[in-house]
Parts: structure tokens; C-alpha cells; sequence
């Protein structure tokens, strides 16, 4: 077996055994990226190889992650390496610090790989189409994407390029790819983990987390990302537990939720079928699955898109063209210069974002819009609390399809956030939720199936991912040889 | 028709809390451009604030020393708007939910004292500076981020002098508290008036004009007249004035609109999805309290009680705290019951001294115990009042004491009448004429002879003793 095909688990067990070394692992994934890279352009500004850079100094205790490299999307500061966002106008970027997670990792004896994944323009779009450096592809399927906007982290783990990455998950940025390319995407709780040093995309609604080979690397990944950061506002003071000591609890008797607003019309019939037998699986193992309601789910999808676009809006307001990244050439004063490095700068998706969200903050229609969406924002949350006294977990698909083709939704932007709306609601209400492959259909594309719990119940996630994983041998299905 | 003004005002306090609002850079000014600034206050992609609590107190304090509800719950907000100086293209700032609400600050007025209502108390960072060259703008982001508190009154200004009264007054308050230096030359302090006018009577607002752009108390005086006779013209003409923001300047004397009501800013103003609400407890509220030194009203009632000065000379000797501290430490060593002469003297020759050089009382370099070592002198006849004034003049730009200077300089008074008959004499000699005006009835004339022996003697005579010689030997011949 090649080192770039072992989950992190793994390697790690050959470091600690001097079976491989750290540059081992590089080398092979280098060697792996190069001769994939054409076809599934997981990373940006890609010349050939990875490289990586190693842990400064000062690295605390032995930790798992300890000489494993870990791929990064390009909206999380690495400092002195590029991040851009996927945008124009970022284009040469390099941030003068790292991220939280970035130094946490490093900190932990990691290693990060120096180019990053590709996304969709600020984490605008579920296909990475709206990247300002072309979409990466489906490794099981090259016509189709690998979702978004994590799609170059999901795609470059499930490829073999990378052992693990991080993704951003502001309406399902991690799971929604996770589960097109049948890898494990974990959306932490908010405040769970950092969000110092990622690039805002809708500050209320964003989470940094991993997108890994298996439940056991995400749990490995979250234990050295997590934790309380003085420079995060938003960042929860709460203790972190060691995330891999579920594993292998049993599971049952636990009580598990199906909401049947997510079970209905436009859900993809070969993926409802999948949900079905994993339901089944979950029975087997002693778990008790009921219909569950979550009432207010219909207005998820609105109440996001004015969210999230509003604080786009203001999160964006930025990118001027005065201390950093593209200015267009030869404005004619300061206004002339401000809109058309903004004109130039930012893709298509982004604008439609910018101008979606300045409109439902401007005078007049800000109760009738933002103010409105909050308080359905918490109508949602509310639905959440009442199930979560009664269940432990609730599972749904994580998308209504497979993935879809390039091209087949990146003509009509609605089509296209509805491919969010099983995820959506989990960053509304702030609860983690983590999206893992339960299938595939006819054609071999996996479908995910999405399992979410209450504020900072990670381990009940993992601690019933985990038992599904090992009962199913979820990886049954090889990925066509590339 | 007569008109009324309705003014209100917008001050902006810069705070001098160690650290910035919501970074770890420090509150420092004069360096080099853009170097004390971090991620946070240059608005780098990722970069999130944390609020420095001081900021938090300070509002807490300023609000209370206003009379102020403090608000038990308070929350940020963005203002959001394009700017080079705005690093993240929005401000962070207070909207609904500021630190402080509903207070006054009382002033004098011609009319007796009056009470202008404080609306609100918020806090906001500041942004950066730009600076025009000949080939393009420059910004400076070093005081970025600097905590700054805004206090907004009601409209219960009424003149621009009831404006000038309020702003001293205010500066006062804040300056006593320590939270800031509200020096409007260094921009420190700064301030935004809104006026309308309305027939005299009428409890309709009108139409209100925003002023910017005055650099100081009397600048703000100024824009305001100003603003009055040019609404006062435009609604005698019968025409209406028209919402806008104008620019004072103080050059030509003059406001100039910088734009109109429809080219106004859409702020969006938005929770700050990035800091979440802060709640002010209780004890922080009461140790705030406890930090709030005596305020200058107070301390002003106070001086009537225990020194018994006129409520006009307590006002003036409290405006400044350390003006009132070195006032209080003279009065302590002064041990008569009437502080008059002490009062006099600063209120006199002193402040004129120290406001003439920019320093407080305690610049002059005069102790209090010198200070009434010098009244003590005039007070036991050893000096006169007038020579006091050059002893007073040498204390400040030497080192010596008062009694040093008199002793040295040979200037203790003389009140010796074997040694002041020798001039009197000379002097009813040579002025013949004004000996014939006593005699025929002038008793005026007296006064210059006592005039002609003070000259002679070089001012040292005490000239209540010149006087009563005089008189005598006039009657004798």
C-alpha cells in the first residue's frame, strides 16, 4: 500500500514505529499530486509537487499529528504563503501571520502544505465553479464537481492528494464536498474551533473543520484544532476532550431523529434509498430511529441567503484596492479606483452576493429583511433544542443528490443554493454536524449521509459515525483508478 | 420675526487607554507612519477584534459622571461605509444599544444655570489619518482603532455660547475623570454640531444643518453664529433651509456644504456578527462609581462652603482639576478664615500668567506655601500690592522665595516715617502748585503728591502711611 492512500491514523502508527518518515509521506504525496493534478486540480498555483512547511520551533508535547502534512483551503491565513480566497482580488496575497488552526497545527508537530486547495471564490457556491482559478473535479466521476466551496479539500482527500485538509463551513462548505467525494467533512460547533485568521465569509455562520480519509482522522484533526482562542471573540471557553476516546462506544439505545422535512420531494431517490439501509444499519446496532419534526425548515434557505449575504457585504467591504492584494491600473481617483478594483476583483457570484446583502441592510428594508431573518434564525434554533431534548442525534442526507455535472446548476444561482438546503440549517442553529459516505448509486458516485447534535456534542457524533463506519466498511466501493 | 436656535452636539473624546479598542497595539502617538498596527487594526483579511475592557469602564465612568443610565447590556454595531483611512471599510460603533443613555450637564448661562440633556454615551474606534502630498494621498493607520466614546447631547442648545459653555463644561468633566486629555488641537477631542432654527415660540424642530470641521471651542462658537445668520437670511427671504452637512471653515469664516441630504450615507448599521453582547455587571458598575473623583460641581460647592469664595471664582478655579488641587492646598496653608487675598491672587496674576503660558497653576513652578508666603507679606504691610506683582513676576522664572526676592531686591516697604519725611518734604517742594489746589479745597490733589513720594521711593513707600504724613503736614502749615 502507498503512503498517500493510508488514512492519518495509519501514518501515524508507521512514524511512531520509524517505518516512514515524515519527508516519506510528502515525497509520495508529491508524487501522487503530480501525476493527478491535471486531472483533479484539488490545489492552486500548483507547479508540479507539494511541498511543506515543517513546524517552527517550540512544537508542545507528542501529539498523532506530530510530522503529518495537513492541506489547507485558501481562505485560512498561512503566513507568508499565498491566500486568496480563490478571488482576483487577493491575487498575491501573503498574510503576515497564520491562522489559530494554522499555528495549533504547526504547534502540534504538523506540517501544512504550501500551496492550498481550491474553493469557491470566498466560499460562494457548492461546486467550486466559482473559483477565479477554474473548478477541481469529482475523483470518482471527472464530468462532475466535487461540491463546494471546500471542493478542492474534499477532492485532493479523496484523490490520495493529501492525507487531510481543512475546510470552512459556512452553509455546508464542508460537508456538502464531503459527502460528493465519499470522505468524512466535520462542521465543528460554532466557537468550537478558531475562526482567527480565516477570511470572513458570513462571520455568524462560519466554522473551520476537517475533511478527512475516516471518522478516527477527523476526530485526531478536531482534538488539535479546538479549543477557547482570546482572539475570537466568538470562541467558546469550553473543555476540549480527547475526541478519539469514543471511538468504538457502543451506541445502544441511543435515540436518533429522522426529520421528515428532509425526506421529501426533490430528494434524489437513490439517496434517500442510501439513507434508508444506513437507518437500518443504525437499528442493527441497537439505536432507536423515529420521524422527528424540525417545522421551520422551509425558511432555512431564505433566511441564510440574507444572513449570510448581509454579512458578506460588510465582510467584504475590505477589499479596496488600498493596502492589499489587486488594484486596478489607472483609476481616476478614489472612487473610480474603489469600484473598479471591485468591479475587476471580484467574480460574478461574489458581486451577486455583495449587492444581494447591501440591499437587505440598507435603510428601509432592514426589519423587513435582516431583522426578519434573525428572528426566524432563532424560530430554526428553537426547532433544534426541542429534538435534541428527546434525541441524541439526527440524521439526514447531506445532500438532496449526488454530485452533480459541471456547468448543470452554475447557470442558475437559486438551483445552486438549494443544493445547500439539508446543510443550512446546522449553521443557523450553530450545532456541529459531520457528513459521511453511506453509498453509492448506480453510476458510483457516493452519496453522504449527515449525522448532527446538539451545542459541542461532537463525541456523540463521532462516537455513532464511528460505529456506522466500522459496521459498513464504508470505503467498500474503490474509487476508479484516476 | 424672532428666531430660536436649537443646537445640539456630537463630541468625540479619543480615550487614553493603554491599549487600542480591540487590539493589543498601544494608544501612542507620534511615530513613525504604520508601524503600531497589527492584523487586527489594519483590517487583514481573517483578523478578528477583541474588545479591550478598559474601553468598557471608561464609558462607565464618563456615563455615570453624566448622570447616565448605564446599560446593563450593550453590544457593538459596523457603520459601514468606504474610506481609505477605514481598514475594513466599516467602523465598529454603537447604534441601538449604546454603553450610556439619559444624562445632562448643567451650565451657566446669563439666564441662570440650565441643564443640557445628554442623550446617549457610545463607544467607537477611531480611524486612520490620510495625508495629501503634491503626487497622492498617504494613509496612516496608526491610530486606527484607538477607542474613542461619543457623547451625544439632545437638542437643548440654544446659542452658540450655551454650546461653548457646554463643551468646557464637558471637557472639564472628562478631563477630572482621567480618561482622556480633550485637547481638540491634538484631536483629542473633537466636535459635530446640528442646528435648525425656528420662529421663536414654535416647539416644531426645523430644518437641520450639520456642521464639521472646527478645531476648537471657539471655532465651534464661530461656525455657529455663522450658521445662524445663514439660516436666519435664507428663512427671512421666506425660503427653507435644506438638510445638509457643512464644512466650517475658519479661514474665510464661512460653512460650505460638502453634501446634501440625498448624497447622505446608508450606513447599514448591523450587529457585529464578530463580538458578541457584553454584559456590565453590577460591581463593575459600582468600582467605576468608586474610581469617579469628586467632579468639578461639586468640588465648586464645596469651595463656597469651606472657603467661603464666590460661586464665580469656584468656578473658575475648579475647571481644571489640578488648578483646583493647587487652589485647595493653598487655602489649606493659609490659615485665615477669609481666603480673599489668596483668591486674588490666583485668579489674578497667577492664572492670567499660566493661561498666557498654556500651563496649569502647578507649571508656574510656585509652591503653595510660597505662594502664601508672598500674601502673607503684602498682608503684614512688608510689601504693597503693587511691588507684589514684580515679586510674584521673579518667584516664577526664578527659584528664590518671596521673602529672598524682597530682602535681595530691597524691597520691603517703608512705612518708617522719619525715613519717608525726607521725601515728603522734597516733594511738597517741588510740586507747589498741587500744595495750593489741597489748600484752596482740592482734596483730590493729595493722591498725586501720595503718587510723587511712591515714584520717589520707588514704589517701596507704604503709600497708606505717605497718605496720612501728608495729610498732616499739609494741615500743619
Amino acid at each position: 500500500m502507498e503512503l498517500y492512500s493510508m488514512t492519518g491514523s495509519q501514518l501515524a502508527g508507521l512514524l511512531a514505529g520509524r517505518k516512514a518518515s515524515p519527508q516519506d509521506i510528502v515525497s509520495s504525496l508529491s508524487r501522487r499530486a503530480a501525476a493527478k493534478e491535471e486531472q483533479v486540480r484539488a490545489y492552486v498555483r500548483f507547479e508540479g509537487g507539494l511541498e511543506s512547511i515543517p513546524p517552527e520551533g517550540g512544537v508542545e508535547g507528542k501529539s498523532p499529528l506530530s510530522g503529518l502534512p495537513v492541506s489547507i483551503k485558501d481562505n485560512i491565513c498561512t503566513r507568508s504563503f499565498n491566500t486568496e480566497c480563490c478571488s482576483r482580488i487577493l491575487s498575491g496575497y501573503k498574510p503576515p501571520y497564520d491562522a489559530t488552526v494554522v499555528s495549533r497545527l504547526k504547534k502540534a508537530g504538523a506540517s501544512i502544505i504550501s500551496v492550498k486547495t481550491n474553493m469557491d471564490e470566498f466560499a460562494f457556491g457548492s461546486s467550486t465553479e466559482n473559483s477565479c482559478f477554474g473548478p477541481s473535479r469529482n475523483p470518482w466521476d471527472r464530468r462532475c464537481v466535487p461540491g463546494g466551496s471546500s471542493g478542492g479539500s474534499a477532492a485532493a482527500v479523496a484523490a490520495d492528494e493529501a492525507v487531510f485538509a481543512l475546510g470552512s463551513d459556512t452553509g455546508g462548505s464542508i460537508r456538502q464536498p464531503a459527502s460528493f467525494c465519499g470522505v468524512v467533512g466535520l462542521k465543528p460547533t460554532y466557537g468550537r474551533v478558531s475562526r482567527y485568521g480565516l477570511v470572513a465569509f458570513a462571520s455568524s455562520l462560519d466554522q473551520i473543520g476537517p475533511i478527512t480519509k475516516d471518522v478516527r482522522d477527523s476526530a485526531m484533526l478536531l482534538n488539535v484544532i479546538a479549543g477557547y482562542d482570546p482572539k475570537d471573540s466568538t470562541s467558546v471557553n469550553e473543555p476540549v476532550p480527547d475526541y478519539t476516546a469514543c471511538l468504538g462506544r457502543p451506541v445502544k439505545g441511543m435515540r436518533i431523529g429522522v426529520p421528515k422535512e428532509y425526506m421529501v420531494e426533490g430528494i434524489d431517490p437513490q439517496v434517500r434509498e442510501s439513507l434508508l439501509r444506513a437507518l437500518e444499519e443504525f437499528r442493527r446496532l441497537g439505536a432507536v430511529c423515529e420521524e422527528v419534526s424540525l417545522p421551520h425548515t422551509e425558511f432555512a434557505v431564505p433566511v441564510y441567503y440574507i444572513i449570510a449575504t448581509a454579512e458578506a457585504s460588510s465582510n467584504l467591504a475590505r477589499f479596496d484596492g488600498v493596502r492589499y492584494g489587486f488594484r486596478a491600473a489607472d483609476a481616476g481617483g478614489l472612487h473610480d479606483m474603489f469600484s473598479r478594483t471591485r468591479g475587476e476583483g471580484f467574480g460574478k457570484e461574489a458581486k451577486r452576493r455583495i449587492i444581494l446583502g447591501t440591499f437587505a441592510l440598507s435603510h428601509g428594508y432592514y426589519d423587513a429583511y435582516y431583522l426578519r431573518a434573525l428572528k426566524v434564525r432563532t424560530l430554526i434554533k428553537e426547532d433544534f433544542d426541542k429534538v435534541f431534548s428527546g434525541f441524541d442525534c439526527i440524521v439526514t442526507p447531506t445532500s438532496p443528490t449526488p454530485a452533480f455535472e459541471l456547468g448543470e446548476k452554475s447557470g442558475d444561482p437559486l438551483k445552486m443554493y438549494l443544493s445547500d438546503i439539508c446543510t443550512i440549517s446546522v449553521n443557523l442553529a450553530g450545532i456541529p454536524a459531520i457528513s459521511l459516505p453511506c453509498g453509492f448509486t448506480g453510476k458510483g458516485l457516493p452519496v453522504g449521509m449527515q449525522i448532527m447534535a446538539g451545542h459541542f456534542k461532537e463525541e456523540t457524533i463521532f462516537k455513532l459515525a464511528y460505529a456506522y463506519e466500522q459496521a459498513v466498511s464504508a470505503r467498500e466501493r474503490r474509487r476508479p483508478e484516476l | 420675526m424672532e428666531y430660536e436656535a436649537v443646537i445640539g452636539l456630537e463630541v468625540h473624546v479619543q480615550l487614553n487607554t493603554s491599549t487600542k479598542a480591540f487590539c493589543s497595539c498601544r494608544v501612542e502617538f507620534g511615530m513613525e507612519p504604520n508601524t503600531n498596527v497589527c492584523p487586527v487594526c489594519l483590517g487583514l483579511p481573517g483578523a478578528l477584534p477583541v474588545l479591550n475592557r478598559d474601553v468598557l469602564s471608561c464609558a462607565v465612568k464618563v456615563g455615570l459622571a453624566l448622570g447616565c443610565s448605564i446599560q446593563k447590556r450593550t453590544k457593538f454595531d459596523r457603520k459601514n461605509y468606504f474610506y481609505p483611512d477605514l481598514p475594513k471599510g466599516y467602523q465598529i460603533s454603537q447604534f441601538d444599544m449604546p454603553a450610556a443613555l439619559g444624562g445632562e450637564v448643567r451650565i451657566d448661562t446669563p439666564g441662570g444655570e440650565k441643564a443640557i440633556r445628554v442623550k446617549r454615551v457610545h463607544m467607537e474606534e477611531d480611524a486612520g489619518k490620510l495625508m495629501h502630498e503634491d503626487d497622492g494621498s498617504l494613509v496612516d493607520l496608526n491610530r486606527a482603532g484607538v477607542p474613542l466614546l461619543e457623547i451625544v447631547t439632545e437638542p437643548d442648545i440654544n446659542s452658540p455660547e450655551e454650546a461653548y459653555a457646554y463643551l468646557t463644561k464637558l471637557k472639564s468633566i472628562v478631563k477630572y475623570l482621567g480618561v482622556s486629555d480633550c485637547d481638540m488641537e491634538k484631536g483629542s477631542l473633537r466636535c459635530d454640531a446640528n442646528i435648525s432654527l425656528r420662529p421663536k415660540g414654535e416647539s416644531r424642530l426645523g430644518t437641520k444643518a450639520e456642521l464639521k470641521n472646527m478645531n476648537s471651542f471657539k471655532a465651534v462658537k464661530d461656525a455657529l453664529f455663522c450658521e445662524i445668520s445663514r439660516q436666519t437670511e435664507i428663512l427671512k427671504e421666506g425660503g427653507s433651509v435644506a438638510q445638509e452637512t457643512r464644512l466650517w471653515d475658519a479661514r474665510q469664516s464661512m460653512t460650505f456644504s460638502m453634501r446634501s441630504k440625498e448624497e447622505a450615507h446608508d450606513y447599514r448599521y448591523f450587529p457585529d456578527p464578530d463580538l458578541t453582547i457584553f454584559l456590565i455587571g453590577d460591581d463593575e458598575i459600582e468600582s467605576a462609581r468608586a474610581a469617579i473623583p469628586e467632579l468639578p460641581r461639586q468640588k465648586a460647592e464645596r469651595f463656597i462652603g469651606e472657603f467661603g469664595v464666590s460661586s464665580y471664582e469656584a468656578g473658575i478655579l475648579t475647571a481644571e482639576k489640578s488648578d483646583a488641587d493647587f487652589a485647595e492646598e493653598c487655602f489649606r496653608v493659609f490659615d485665615a478664615a477669609d481666603k480673599k487675598p489668596v483668591v486674588n491672587f490666583l485668579i489674578g496674576p497667577l492664572l492670567a500668567e499660566a493661561n498666557s503660558r498654556g500651563c496649569g497653576l502647578r507649571g508656574l513652578g510656585i509652591t503653595p506655601s510660597g505662594l502664601i508666603e508672598l500674601v502673607l507679606l503684602v498682608q503684614k504691610n512688608i510689601i504693597s500690592n503693587l511691588v507684589s506683582k514684580s515679586v510674584l513676576k521673579e518667584m516664577i522664572d526664578g527659584k528664590t522665595t518671596a521673602e529672598e526676592i524682597v530682602k535681595t531686591r530691597n524691597l520691603a516697604q517703608i512705612s518708617d516715617t522719619s525715613a519717608l519725611d525726607g521725601i515728603i518734604t522734597r516733594v511738597l517742594a517741588e510740586n507747589d502748585k498741587s500744595v495750593q489746589d489741597f489748600r484752596a479745597g482740592k482734596s483730590n490733589a493729595v493722591m498725586f503728591l501720595v503718587g510723587q513720594v511712591m515714584r520717589m521711593s520707588c514704589g517701596k513707600a507704604n503709600p497708606k502711611v505717605v497718605k496720612e504724613l501728608l495729610e498732616r503736614r499739609l494741615a500743619d502749615a
